[in-house]
């Protein structure tokens, strides 16, 4: 289903330009992050990207299959976690439930991705109750679940404490490596670099830059980026 | 005052007896708002949700004639039911006039906007909440009404119990459909009315202190379920 392309892309909305002009092939591979100031349009990109949203002028493709097929192998995570009045199994359970599975391998799913992120022992706890971190691995749980093929992140450790943003970012790793495509937003230039694959960087709506994250941090290109890096305010 | 307390006094001991006609008027009440309740919610909730997740031509019309309709006069829904229930009227070959079933489609028309209005607000925020979880999870419409009803369940709780206060204390509606026949279609609040008038006050007090009790519980079930859902 990959490479998604983005094809002049533009969100309009209140008579302003949130997104203008943006094209983008994100192919299979490392992650990909949405990098740049509150404001930039990272969120708004990534929901167009995921089909939340339908962008005002351009077009999203998916490489191969209609939205509706690609839909069913894409997730996303949201920077607050959307947490359902039920269980913590029962929150991923419910995802797949849409999907038609069958109970057996519902309960196979759920308990696995439980599991992979540390939260077996909280099972059957109110889904409301646990801490923000907790809630937030069991967001990815119930992302994580469903197999996706592409998995976008809306900032997902941005309400976070470090030690609740690491384990957070050990299971986007452990994802990334089991093969599915990582698409990130991110304000957090720490967090970039650790995970980044490429870096998208957007500014006022638009993509300033695109690069590899190596070269992006040796050395970025235009002047928005370089002032972002070194925290000074670009505005 | 002295008949007020002779009234009372005599009041706790019809309760405390279990006098056998007081039971058989609460026990009456209960089985007619209950029924209405328990009808206008398998009605309402649905509609409550569809209101706050399709969108329709005309949606928001129906949505301002719900929350009008929740300040209906009993009255007048008695008046209306009355009418359709008559003999000469267009239900009247039923023969419901003047029976319990009467009593149980007025309170039903009575509580059906409120629980519906009160399901519409609470379904609407749940689902702004929820709406690009639930849409990115590949939820369709019809499977999220569902899952709102579900996961609203203490809210629509909430408003069942609203909506029974309202029936087992309205007196307009059952008196007009109901006739306040003895051992057929008396209830609470219209032997309150009669026995007022008649001059007896210990049976009207105390079926007025079981009206309370049961306010009191009602209230008491709301406040606990908002206690529950915080978390939950």
């Amino acid at each position: 289903m990959l490479p998604l392309i983005l094809e002049g892309i533009g969100f309009r909305a209140g008579g302003q330009d949130l997104l203008a002009g943006v094209d983008l092939a994100i192919a299979a591979g490392p992650p990909t992050l949405f990098l740049g100031p509150n404001g930039a349009g990272k969120s708004l990109l990534l929901r167009l990207c995921h089909g939340l949203l339908t962008p005002t002028a351009g077009a999203v493709r998916w490489t191969g299959i209609d939205a509706e097929r690609a839909r069913r192998r894409q997730a996303m995570v949201f920077q607050t976690p959307v947490m359902l009045r039920r269980a913590a199994a029962a929150n991923v359970a419910y995802g797949l439930k849409l999907r038609g599975l069958a109970r057996a391998e519902r309960a196979a799913r759920t308990a696995e991705a439980l599991a992979l992120t540390g939260l077996a022992e909280l099972a059957k706890r109110p889904a409301r109750l646990l801490s923000g971190g907790e809630q937030q691995r069991l967001a990815l749980a119930r992302a994580w679940a469903l197999r996706p093929e592409v998995l976008f992140l809306d900032e997902p450790t941005a309400s976070l404490d470090p030690a609740a943003t690491g384990q957070v970012e050990a299971i986007v790793r452990g994802i990334a490596a089991a093969g599915v495509k990582i698409v990130m937003s991110t304000h957090d230039l720490g967090q970039a670099r650790r995970l980044a694959g490429e870096i998208v960087f957007l500014c006022r709506g638009r993509v300033a830059e695109r690069a590899a994250a190596g070269a992006f941090f040796a050395g970025p290109r235009c002047a928005e980026a370089r002032a972002f890096l070194e925290g000074r305010l670009t505005w | 005052m002295p008949d007020l307390w002779e009234a009372a006094r005599l009041a706790l001991a019809l309760i405390v007896a279990g006098d056998p006609e007081l039971v058989e008027i609460v026990a009456r009440s209960l089985a007619v708002s209950l029924s209405a309740v328990a009808i206008a919610c398998l009605a309402g909730f649905p509609l409550g949700a569809l209101l706050a997740v399709v969108r329709f031509p005309g949606r928001r019309i129906v949505i301002v004639v719900v929350y009008t309709l929740m300040s209906l006069p009993p009255v007048f829904v008695g008046l209306l039911v009355y009418v359709l229930l008559s003999r000469s009227g267009p239900l009247g070959v039923l023969g419901l006039m003047f029976t319990p079933t009467a009593m149980v489609i007025a309170q039903a028309i009575l509580v059906g906007p409120i629980v519906t209005a009160l399901a519409h607000r609470a379904l609407r925020g749940l689902y702004v909440e929820y709406r690009d979880q639930l849409c990115s999870l590949g939820a369709r419409p019809w499977q999220v009404a569902p899952t709102l009803l579900v996961d609203g369940r203490t809210e629509l709780a909430t408003a069942a119990l609203a909506g029974f206060g309202r029936a087992i204390a309205e007196v307009g509606a059952v008196l007009i459909v109901g006739g306040n026949i003895a051992h057929v279609t008396r209830v609470m609040t219209t032997t309150i009315a009669l026995e007022t008038s008649k001059g007896n006050l210990a049976l009207a007090m105390a079926l007025g202190l079981i009206l309370l009790l049961i306010a009191l519980a009602v209230n008491a079930a709301v406040l606990a379920l908002g206690r529950d859902a915080r978390g939950t």
